[in-house]
């Protein structure tokens, strides 16, 4: 048996899977990165701080509000400066949105079609139309609300260092919660039994790894919190570089990252295992329902870690919403850092785990080095020791399934390659 | 027979083709009037076959080249979307740097593994038929370049400054607020998009043809930047432009 899959699809970015058996025996088993590389961490050098987030937030379209949220986070990280409650509470509401906006298009979207049976979304809406249409409108609705508070859903204006430079209106708010009440909860509901249905068909396969992620007392953490591991307890993240050692493996030279184990685990599942107490009240019996208990080890699961944490995002959503208006929407002007040699990390949970950025700047404010750690490039090392395991177990299945079986696996760490800050591409020969 | 439609992606961050899936309101209208035959990042069915071809993101590496060559080959019409791909978008930013030097930075030990070369857009390699600029593509411009396609009409992309729309959409002036803002070079069709949400234009769009050099000099000249300031601002998207070169 021998698949190659070039351009793994219904993903972002660009990966192989590349699988030879012989006499019985798996004789290769890899995961290829194949993504052009674009030198965020060097082109940002010498970028004043007020351009910072801007720029990085294009090294992917799909998680740019965790990007430059994770940014904006290093510099004032940096520079010591508190935000305030409003523009935290702000930004908190944000990244529900962008999570809401990311999960709906992965679960329904890039990953349901393997469940139906379909090469593509488009395949199945004739259908499913109905699925297809609450789909369009939840996603819609996510990127309503990323466009009221940032701007604009893929590259946000409105989210700075320092502040917001323009502010949603009372009245904007509370037509955002009425939807947010009246549409996307119910919706939610929906989706909930959607996926219910299709679990069933979920493989059933495990392989214990280490989860990674953000972690709180108070609630199950987005913006902030320590660095958590299922099997390290708590680290502050000033300390990451000791939990996500990069290293270069022998076959590649891509850098993977480990901790305890071989590999680490980060994304919805991840945050699930180390957080799930923290859950809404929505969101916990959406995952009694959907049958996800921590600790869970199937990585197939992520999709239904996503629909949980989907769920929570409208339920939090409306509690920010709630403390906006409580508060009253308060005219705050962006504030200036002060400028000084310093160096500050930023660490948010982004839809596909926990993303770092760490900088160093200059007295000008201009940066003269800078450190991203990006979820994807943290799973690609969970994703080859998972084939490798899972492989032998269905290799007496004929070859187009055991290929579609890896596509799904690869496919259900939701991987957003474009993030290609470190990845590698792999020559074998 | 409906027009089939295909999507490649180069160096980017696939934002312009989120931009397109992004359009929930229309998208099944869309699907109606269009057949998407290649879309790597939403579908697993692929076809050689196809009369438009949209590409996002920028050529980096040697092997871009004959992929590219095979698109417009096969393709009838090919329409760069995006920063990236039609004026090499943030990008660009690399060849500001030493291109041996960045590498090791980034990747140390592992930077003989990397294909990759000066950064260029499309229509350096390839002819290209209409670009829609934009970082990321405004999405109602996109459908209005599909709509001019479908009808056989020729898309039209502004030559005017962002100062239009922005004045068109009321805001006050970003230098009035004390923002630096390039929106007097800049091309139009985001119908102003940061100004309007209180940030000066960033010219992810590229300049209009003939921009007026040295007024803009004076405005940022007069907003207390030095030249090195207003160089590097041009820089974050425009690196590709000769006036900023210079």
């Amino acid at each position: 048996m021998n698949i190659n899959v070039h351009y793994v699809t219904r993903v972002e970015g660009h990966g192989n899977i590349v699988v030879d058996v012989k006499d019985g025996k798996v004789e290769k088993c890899i995961w290829e990165v194949i993504e052009a590389p674009r030198f965020f961490e060097g082109f940002i050098r010498g970028v004043h701080y007020k351009d910072v987030s801007e720029i990085v937030s294009r090294i992917c379209g799909i998680c740019s509000i965790g990007h430059t949220t994770a940014s904006i986070r290093a510099t004032e990280d940096a520079f010591g400066y508190k935000p305030t409650e409003q523009t935290l509470t702000l930004r908190k509401l944000l990244l529900d949105g962008e999570t809401l906006q990311s999960h709906i298009l992965h679960t329904y979207f890039l990953a349901a079609p393997d469940f139906l049976g379909a090469k593509s979304v488009f395949a199945i809406i004739p259908t499913h139309l109905e699925a297809a249409k609450m789909a369009l409108r939840l996603k819609r609705i996510a990127n309503d609300l990323c466009d009221l508070i940032g701007g604009r859903t893929i590259h946000p204006i409105r989210e700075v260092v320092g502040g917001f430079t323009k502010l949603p209106t009372e009245k904007e708010l509370r037509e955002l919660k009425k939807t947010l009440e009246t549409e996307a909860l119910p919706l939610m509901d929906k989706t909930v039994d959607v996926f219910a249905s299709l679990a069933p068909k979920i493989p059933n396969f495990v392989r214990e790894t280490e989860f990674l992620g953000l972690v709180r007392d108070d609630e199950y953490a987005f913006y902030d919190g320590e660095l958590g591991s299922t099997d390290a307890g708590r680290t502050d993240v000033h300390n990451y570089k000791s939990w996500t050692n990069e290293y270069v493996v022998p076959h590649s030279s891509a850098k993977w990252t480990k901790n305890k184990r071989e590999s680490l685990a980060v994304g919805a599942l991840a945050r699930f295992n180390l957080n799930a107490k923290l859950l809404h009240p929505k969101a916990k019996a959406a995952a009694e329902k959907l049958g996800l208990k921590p600790i869970n080890y199937n990585p197939f699961m992520n999709n239904i870690a996503q629909v949980v944490e989907a769920v929570h995002a409208v339920e939090d959503a409306l509690i920010q919403i709630d403390k906006l208006l409580s508060k009253g929407i308060k005219d705050e002007k962006v504030d200036p850092m002060p400028l000084k040699e310093c160096r500050g990390v930023g660490a948010v949970e982004v839809p596909r785990g926990i993303l770092i950025h760490d900088y160093t700047y200059d007295k000008t404010g201009h940066i003269v080095q800078a450190n991203c750690i990006i979820p994807t490039n943290q799973n690609c090392a969970n994703i080859e020791y998972d084939m490798k395991k899972l492989v032998p177990e269905i290799m007496d299945k004929p070859q187009d399934e055991v290929q579609l079986m890896l596509e799904m696996l690869v496919r259900s760490y939701d991987p957003c390659i474009s993030c290609s800050v470190h990845l590698v591409k792999v020559n074998f020969k | 027979m409906k027009p089939r439609v295909a999507f490649f992606d180069f160096a980017s961050c696939e934002g312009c083709q989120l931009a397109v899936i992004n359009l929930e309101n229309e998208l099944l209208d869309l699907v109606s009037h269009i057949d998407i035959v290649n879309f790597r990042e939403a579908m697993t069915e692929a076809s050689d076959d196809y009369d438009i071809a949209f590409i996002e993101g920028s050529v980096t590496r040697e092997a871009d080249i004959p992929r590219l060559k095979k698109i417009r080959e096969n393709a009838k019409l090919v329409v760069p979307i995006g920063a990236c791909a039609c004026t090499g978008g943030v990008n660009f930013r690399k060849n500001f740097y030493e291109l041996g030097e960045i590498r090791n930075y980034v990747y140390g030990e592992s930077a003989k593994y990397f294909d990759t070369f000066a950064t260029r857009p499309v229509k350096a390699v390839i002819p290209v038929d209409f670009e829609i600029p934009g970082c990321p593509i405004n999405p109602k411009e996109f459908l209005s370049v599909v709509k001019s396609l479908l009808i056989g009409r020729k898309p039209e992309i502004p030559n005017h400054p962002v100062c239009v729309e922005c004045k068109l959409a009321g805001n006050v002036c970003m230098y009035d607020k004390g923002e630096v803002c390039l929106g007097a070079v800049t091309r139009a069709g985001c119908g102003a998009w940061c100004p309007s949400n209180g940030s000066g234009c960033e010219g992810c769009r590229g300049l209009v043809d003939e921009p007026n050099k040295n007024s803009e000099k004076e405005v940022l000249t007069k907003a207390g930047l030095t030249v090195e300031d207003a160089v590097q601002k041009f820089r974050i998207f425009a690196g590709y432009f000769e006036e900023v070169k210079k």
